[in-house]
């Protein structure tokens, strides 16, 4: 008997229609554990560099993590992994909700989609029953209307379903994946979806899902439990409220936005206001919160809710969470933060990702300010930057005129464009908008995460450590319990923090380049193995001190799964599938040249550091100096076949193996 | 005579619509014990829409072999049941395994399922959904109530018999219960 997993995969080609049930290798979930691992496994071994992400040959891979539909609190994770339609690397983006679950109880672990069905279709998986079904009567309804439509036409008010809008439908490149309480957003890959015609997938499952031992899993389930309803009610002293507590940040609960609209920069990533958070704003901004939410709600089996239902007049209902209450509000430089709430449920009833979606229509707007766009590209073109915001995302969603172009996000449409937009592009990596930050000195460790993440996204990669020195007062009693360090960096992290911040302890140089690489390295692996567990990120890896670390996950796993499990096991674990992703996008193109952040990102940077920072990462990592893993590395992560593969194109020379040069 | 009650009290105001509950319970009442979950099998359900902001934990009551009327008088938004300005699915309270829906029944066998507030082996002091639900939109109680002494049962098969001798005559059933004993043993003897 497979414990955790169902040890089977839903394979679909939706050219032929042909559906089979695949059971799988049980040795791959001992090497890559499930979700993103095993995701990454299969995208390596299918889909070649030559394939272009709107094609059938590319694979688009909705995975539950191993431990989801198990008692695990917050295992609910679905990964969805494909070539990403904006950035052309591998794109996996993440929701919470109780999609991955259900997947689970019907008896699967994955559904494996190829190929395009040559009308607009949906899946319909009920235990063993699996049907394509038409979804035409579908086309161009809204993400929460489909969901709806789907659990009525089956009359199956418990199917769990994931839908497109009509962004994903048009191929918009930062179309999401809704699912009523959780988003796919980042990467596009709602636009495979819709290239792939495949409007939406239910799921109804009535299985038993195992685990090897219920005693001893209940038992440590009972203590994270214990830990989190502790952490609920003890949120970190001297720390921002907003980071203070465990889950996504509390924005749904919490009024005071000091941290976010005065820290992170507001229109297209370009300014920051001090001073904004005054006392009337906070009185608006509470009110308005407080008058449009109508309940906090959970993801399935967790006991922080992080997300809203939001009620606004003019906009259907929608739910929300974290950082989007803020992104159209800032972008769209107004201090109404009722107008973001109401951009963002139209943004998302069409199945836009609210980090992206901002950020291009606020380029569009500095394009036009500057007289690169003008009144032919944008007729009728609106005075009032809030009647600007939704007149361009209707453009965009229906990529009418020059909403075509912007269609695919800032780092395309600024190439299409031509005349100098170039320019504007200041706020993406790897061609994918980033939260929008712009800081004075360079901080060596975001640095690092910044370049180098193959998430391509901040909020994917950073958790555990502060990101600026604590204040003095707090240091000592911040590291007293700090239990989440990996074993042997005790001393070493806590001496970090006790004296990160004081004289000739600062930015850039401290922490020194070994010491930033450790600390990425944590940060790193920390997210890696939540993403294969699909456990939340908001229990695990995100937050400050945790309920879930290094130390108790090898034991979860263990208990659930049967796998024999160590802290050292998951580690190496973790790190295979890290360089397992980085060797997807390698063979696709990426490399040293393209791990870079914003030039803007700090306003102070010292171009030979950097640099030096660079060659430490790699060579931690066992990357030789062009950022490609080395045979060495591949060959002791059990990854020697993708090391053969480098040598068959050329990526690596058999000469050159040990990485000494590129 | 004291009698223990025990219920299990739902707040619908602080649900948040995690099914917790469900995951608890179905891994409770697995066998081995915790060795599965499953929330089909769960003893308590919640009903979550989130566009209308509907979450109702309902625990799994009686098995009844009908539908009830409720289902066609209580409707008043076409699916919806508005009570108290608030909107629920038809059949939000119900608890009965009934055959209008799939509800509490074992999706395996069929059979109905029953909350028994994890009055297994050993007794847990508060039933495990209840334990896991921070928000305490699910809370237990227990009190001791008075009742009175019940009259000793009758016995039901002098019960029935004696409503049989009302409605066919006294000697009628006597005639009958022979004939049937005789046609018994002349099956038996043929053996």
């Amino acid at each position: 008997m497979r414990y955790a997993e169902t040890g089977y995969n839903l394979e679909i080609d939706l050219s032929t229609g042909n559906i089979e049930k695949v059971p799988t290798d049980p040795q791959d979930t001992e090497l890559y554990l499930g979700g993103l691992g095993t995701n990454a496994k299969i995208l390596w071994d299918r889909v070649p560099p030559e394939v272009e992400p709107f094609s059938e040959d590319n694979v688009l891979i909705f995975s539950a993590g191993l431990l989801c539909g198990t008692p695990v609190i917050g295992a609910n994770r679905t990964i969805i992994s494909s070539i990403s339609p904006q950035t052309l690397l591998m794109g996996f983006s993440m929701m919470g909700g109780f999609w991955a679950p259900e997947l689970k109880h019907a008896g699967y672990d994955k559904i494996i989609i190829r190929g395009k069905a040559p009308k607009l279709v949906y899946l319909w998986i009920h235990d063993d029953k699996v049907e394509i079904r038409d979804a035409t009567h579908l086309k161009g309804k809204s993400t929460y209307e489909t969901i709806r439509a789907i659990q009525q036409e089956l009359n199956q008010p418990d199917a769990q379903v994931l839908a497109i809008g009509l962004a994903g439908e048009n191929r918009v490149y930062f179309a999401s994946i809704e699912s009523s309480k959780s988003s796919a957003s980042r990467l596009g890959l709602g636009a495979i979806m819709g290239d792939k015609n495949l409007k939406a997938i239910a799921v109804r499952g009535t299985r038993d899902v195992n685990v090897a031992d219920g005693e001893r899993l209940m038992e440590l389930n009972k203590e994270v439990l214990k830990f989190i309803d502790y952490r609920l009610k003890n949120p970190l002293p001297g720390i921002p409220g907003i980071l203070a507590y465990i889950g996504s940040p509390q924005e749904m609960r919490l009024h005071d936005e000091k941290w976010h609209t005065e820290s992170f920069a507001w229109g297209n990533a370009r300014i920051r206001r001090k001073g904004f958070w005054t006392k009337e704003i906070e009185e608006k901004w509470t009110r308005t919160l407080e008058n449009a939410r109508k309940r906090l709600i959970a993801c399935y089996n967790c006991p922080v809710a992080c997300s809203a239902i939001l009620e606004l007049p003019g906009v259907p209902v929608y739910v929300m969470k974290c950082f989007t209450k803020l992104t159209y509000t800032m972008a769209a430089m107004v201090d109404d933060l009722e107008f973001g709430l109401k951009c963002a449920g139209l943004a998302q009833h069409y199945g836009l990702d609210g980090f992206t979606t901002p950020q291009v229509l606020a380029f569009a707007i500095e394009l036009y300010e500057n007289g690169i766009l003008t009144d032919k590209d944008l007729p009728n073109f609106p005075k009032d930057n809030k009647e600007r915001f939704i007149y361009l995302l209707e453009k965009v969603v229906k990529r009418e005129g020059i909403g075509d172009v912007l269609a695919k996000g800032v780092y395309w449409a600024a190439r299409e464009i031509g005349r100098g937009a170039e320019k504007f592009d200041h706020n993406t990596i790897k061609k994918h908008e980033q939260v929008p930050i712009k800081l004075g000195m360079l901080n060596p460790i975001y640095f690092l995460m910044w370049a180098t993440g193959e998430k391509i996204n901040i909020t994917q990669i950073e958790g555990q450590i502060p990101q600026a020195p604590l204040p003095k007062k707090i240091r000592e009693e911040f590291v007293k319990d700090w239990i989440q360090i990996p074993t042997g960096k005790e001393e070493r992290f806590k001496e970090f923090i006790l004296k990160w911040g004081d004289e000739g302890y600062t930015f850039p140089y401290y922490p020194p380049p070994d010491l930033v690489c450790e600390l990425v390295e944590w940060q790193e692996i920390m997210h890696y193995i939540d993403d294969c567990t699909g456990i939340c990120a908001g229990l695990s890896s995100f937050p400050l001190k945790p309920p879930y670390h290094i130390h108790n996950l090898p034991l979860i796993i263990e208990a659930a799964s049967g796998l024999k499990m160590d802290e050292d096991k998951l580690w190496t674990i973790a790190t295979r599938v890290r360089n397992l992703v980085r060797c997807i996008n390698v063979r696709r193109g990426l490399r040293r040249k393209d791990d870079k952040p914003p030039e803007d990102h700090w306003k102070k940077r010292f171009p030979e550091y950097e640099e030096k920072l660079m060659d430490e990462y790699y060579k931690y990592r066992g990357w030789n100096k062009d950022g490609i893993p080395t045979k060495e590395t591949l060959e002791k992560l059990n990854l020697g076949y993708v090391y053969e593969d480098f040598v068959k194109r050329g990526i690596l020379k058999e000469d050159q193996a040990q990485g000494e040069k590129s | 005579m004291k009698r223990k009650i025990k219920i299990i009290k739902m707040d619908l105001d602080k649900c948040m619509g995690c099914r917790a509950c469900e995951v608890a319970c179905s891994a409770f009442h697995a066998n081995p014990k915790y060795s599965s979950v499953n929330p089909s099998k769960s003893r308590i359900r919640v009903f979550r829409d989130d566009q209308r902001n509907v979450f109702v934990p309902v625990r799994a009551t009686f098995y009844t072999k009908a539908e009830c009327e409720g289902r066609s008088i209580y409707i008043a938004n076409g699916e919806m049941q508005s009570v108290y300005g608030k909107d629920y699915v038809v059949c939000s309270f119900c608890g009965a395994a009934c055959p209008a829906r799939d509800l509490f029944k074992d999706p395996d066998s069929g059979l109905p399922l029953k909350c028994d507030v994890c009055e297994n082996e050993p007794p847990l002091e508060e039933p495990w959904c209840v334990q896991v639900c921070l928000v305490d939109a699910l809370t237990y109680e227990e009190r001791e109530e008075e009742v009175e002494e019940e009259p000793p049962k009758e016995n039901e098969l002098e019960v029935g018999l004696n409503a049989l001798a009302d409605r066919f005559g006294f000697d009628k059933v006597v005639d009958m219960v022979i004939q049937m004993a005789t046609a018994k043993k002349a099956q038996e003897i043929r053996k």
